[in-house]
């Protein structure tokens, strides 16, 4: 009888975990996170009945890579940068994804032609398109408020710290920028010594001056603390200090970098096939200008675009303030992936000495 | 005991037995095997939990330091092609056949990435020549060594080969070479990496360095604490006890976001010394976000594991000690000097070996408000664990660093002495 009992309760217990049907995804957190909980969890979770854990991480390609060389992969979904997707994509660390497990457009049009170029590889499918800028408090220049990025480097006309990420990336290319080189040539000089002597003799004009950040967090807090005058910043992020903690900042996307990220399921994934409907759900045309409404990155689809409307809870329109809008969009550099592949090792190493100098 | 007995009882006929006829050294020695081994049965469970949760990963880890098989695993041919070839041979037309075949496998088996990246730690910019080339591995036709040309000139650069012979063997000292700014030259030469590449051993001296003088801070400091709390009276050292132990219970993160609140340029120090005239309000001091803010937010945040194990040696230190130096004529300088600071040594030792050892591996503090200078070498291999993923690398620098830290401490055996460490 007792034998039974335990038999029996095994067997409910098995039935049950089997019909919970869940997704795992490993996020960003912040405001960030909180626009996937509205636009992408709550009506998945609505129309399909999975539910959806969400956790988070400072940088969630980064525990991806110890789970699965453990062979203990406990989540299902993350949100990575399109880098460090392609690298760990390479490294045989992501299940591929099949584009055509993606939605069409509401006319039809097959995912693959409506996502933007480059949006879909082999193993990510693009949520958004983000940016770094940067960003200032408005009372601290009341007269005359930085316009370019060439503003950024001028100590002179806008006296004051600079807060910038600990990271080669996005800073060379934005002291390239700001030296003068066009954003589409930026890449090309990086290639060369010269450009990249260039671009740490740019850095080194501010570097007495840099506060450093590592989490995406840090930079309103400084601008909030005063304790930079300027600092280089996630777009969503001061949007979002300013939106709904009424901060006086003020973004300046000339010279911005932008980049886009998206889903990737990690090799080994419990539950794949609920993973995979998740990502079909969630990048679907409606989701993805849903998601832009909470926070300004860009939809990574053209049948998206049109359809971003307020940002949420107010009556002003979210998309001058995408970084894909088109005002925002006349000098800026699209992030080269490729390049921060290949050069990722030496540059970083080059940079920490630097910075270590 | 049974050494005794028989010794004693020495060449008599008769040698001592236990009731059954078993020699008494036998089952003395027996029941004590028995006794040692129900013993480690007791400790068994814990042995066990260091094994798997301490010993193995950390043995896992250091490993990775010398054993890099991504390359060899993959490319068979290649690996094949170099061993027969000695060192310095230009690639010949098999060569590039080799590594055709091998690209074509790479490609299939989704491997061209990781050849790439570990590749591209010594030959950078190559990551993206291995997956461009394996992504067009059908393409590439007779004669190869032209195809390969084609594709990108680098791929008869001679470094590149020499980067690909010192990936070949699994296991390799490259990254430790990494680790103290030295790489090969074509000639397979041990030399220094470019001037503005060197990183790593400058971090290792600043790390001592730093460490070394945040232990001397915290030992000035922490002695007078530590005498005050073992000679005041047993209710108010209790009181002044809470103040010392109350910060060493808080998370570590509040504390150092507490200094950061109090010395950044707009924080609670700043503005006291504008408000009082004592400093103008365009010059403020630069306190936090480098060399500075590490050492004052560490020598802080360290200053317990200094002053407990000095307390515990010098609470019960006998005070008529020093008053029979005094009564005998010492002045209180050679008291102190003579009688009481030599008891209290090893406590100091105690304090200061926790202190350096601490600081030494210290992370999220330099890494919060260390800015550029206050950076430590514990950064650097967290920046090699979780950004740039080069394991080994990371596994490299930590195992220079531990070697460095048991050095330290044969060193403080041969010269204090560790049987003279008292921790409480």
């Amino acid at each position: 009888m007792k034998k039974i009992l335990i038999m029996t309760t095994a067997l409910t217990g098995m039935s049950f975990a089997a019909s919970a049907q869940e997704v795992t995804v490993l996020g960003w957190g912040g405001a960030y996170a909180n626009s996937h909980v509205q636009a992408y969890f709550t009506p998945f979770t609505e129309e399909t009945g999975i539910k959806i854990v969400s956790v988070d991480a400072d940088n969630p390609a980064t525990p991806i890579k110890a789970m699965v060389e453990a062979n203990n992969v406990t989540i299902d979904v993350a949100s990575v940068e399109n880098a460090d997707a392609i690298r760990l994509c390479d490294e045989g660390l992501l299940e591929e994804l099949d584009a055509s497990i993606l939605t069409p457009a509401p006319d039809g049009t097959a995912a693959a032609d409506d996502f933007l170029p480059g949006t879909i590889n082999d193993c990510l499918v693009a949520t958004d398109v983000f940016s770094t800028v940067y960003a200032y408090d408005e009372t601290t220049f009341p007269d005359s408020p930085p316009t370019t990025i060439a503003d950024f480097f001028d100590l002179e006309a806008f006296p004051g710290k600079r807060g910038m990420r600990k990271s080669a990336k996005v800073n060379l290319e934005m002291a390239l920028m700001a030296d003068g080189v066009a954003p589409g040539d930026v890449y090309d000089m990086l290639e060369t010594d010269e450009g990249v002597d260039r671009a740490f003799a740019k850095l080194d004009t501010i570097k007495d001056s840099i506060v450093w950040w590592e989490a995406g967090a840090q930079p309103p807090q400084l601008l909030a603390d005063g304790e930079v005058a300027l600092t280089t910043a996630y777009n969503g992020r001061i949007f979002n200090a300013a939106q709904t903690e009424g901060k006086p900042f003020k973004m300046v996307f000339d010279g911005q970098v932008y980049e886009f990220e998206g889903w990737v399921v990690p090799k080994g994934a419990p539950n794949l096939e609920d993973a995979k409907k998740f990502i079909a759900f969630s990048t679907g045309t409606e989701p993805l200008a849903r998601a832009a409404e909470y926070i300004p990155y860009g939809p990574p689809r053209k049948s998206s675009a049109a359809l971003v409307g307020n940002v949420h809870g107010t009556d002003i329109p979210m998309v001058p303030n995408l970084p894909t809008a088109e005002a925002n969009l006349a000098n800026a550099l699209s992030s080269s992936n490729e390049f921060w592949a290949d050069q990722d090792t030496e540059l970083n190493e080059r940079f920490n000495a630097w910075l270590a100098g | 005991m049974a050494e005794i007995s028989s010794s004693a009882a020495g060449p008599a006929p008769g040698r001592l037995t236990t009731a059954d006829g078993i020699p008494l050294k036998t089952a003395l020695a027996a029941a004590e095997a028995r006794a040692r081994r129900r013993a480690l049965l007791l400790v068994l469970p814990l042995l066990l939990f260091i094994l798997v949760t301490f010993v193995a990963p950390i043995g896992q880890m250091l490993h990775r330091s010398v054993y890099n098989p991504s390359f060899p695993q993959n490319m068979p041919a290649t690996v094949a092609w170099i061993r027969d070839a000695p060192v310095g041979t230009a690639p010949d037309e098999a060569a590039f056949e080799a590594l055709a075949a091998d690209l074509r496998a790479a490609d299939e088996n989704k491997t061209a990435g990781v050849v790439g990246t570990r590749v591209n730690y010594e030959y950078p910019g190559s990551r993206s020549m291995f997956t461009k080339a394996a992504r067009a591995a059908d393409k590439i036709t007779p004669p190869f060594r032209a195809a390969f040309e084609d594709l990108d000139s680098d791929w008869t650069d001679p470094e590149l080969w020499q980067a690909m012979r010192a990936t070949a063997s699994a296991y390799t000292a490259n990254f430790y070479l990494a680790a103290l700014d030295r790489t090969r030259d074509v000639a397979g030469h041990v030399v220094q990496v470019e001037e503005d590449r060197q990183v790593y051993v400058k971090l290792f001296v600043r790390t001592l360095a730093l460490s070394l003088l945040i232990t001397v801070l915290t030992f000035f400091l922490a002695y007078p604490i530590a005498h005050l709390l073992a000679t005041l009276p047993l209710r108010h050292s209790n009181l002044l006890m809470i103040f010392v132990l109350l910060p060493f219970w808080t998370s570590l993160l509040v504390r150092t976001t507490a200094w950061i609140v109090l010395l950044q340029s707009q924080g609670v120090v700043n503005n006291t010394l504008v408000a009082s005239g004592l400093v103008a309000d365009e010059a403020r001091i630069q306190m936090i976000y480098n060399q500075t803010g590490t050492v004052v937010a560490m020598t802080h945040i360290l200053l317990p594991f200094m002053v407990l194990p000095l307390y515990s040696v010098m609470r019960p230190i006998n005070p008529s000690y020093v008053r029979a130096a005094r009564s005998l004529g010492a002045t209180s300088w050679t008291a102190f000097r003579r009688i009481y600071f030599p008891q209290t040594i090893p406590g100091i030792g105690a304090g200061a070996l926790l202190v350096f050892i601490l600081a030494v591996g210290y992370y999220i503090t330099p890494a919060l408000v260390g800015g550029s200078d206050g950076q430590l070498i514990s950064n650097l291999i967290a920046f090699h664990m979780t950004k740039s993923l080069n394991w080994s690398m990371a596994a490299a620098l930590a195992a220079i660093l531990l070697a460095g830290v048991l050095v330290l401490y044969w060193l403080y055996d041969r010269l204090i002495g560790i049987d003279n460490l008292k921790l409480g």
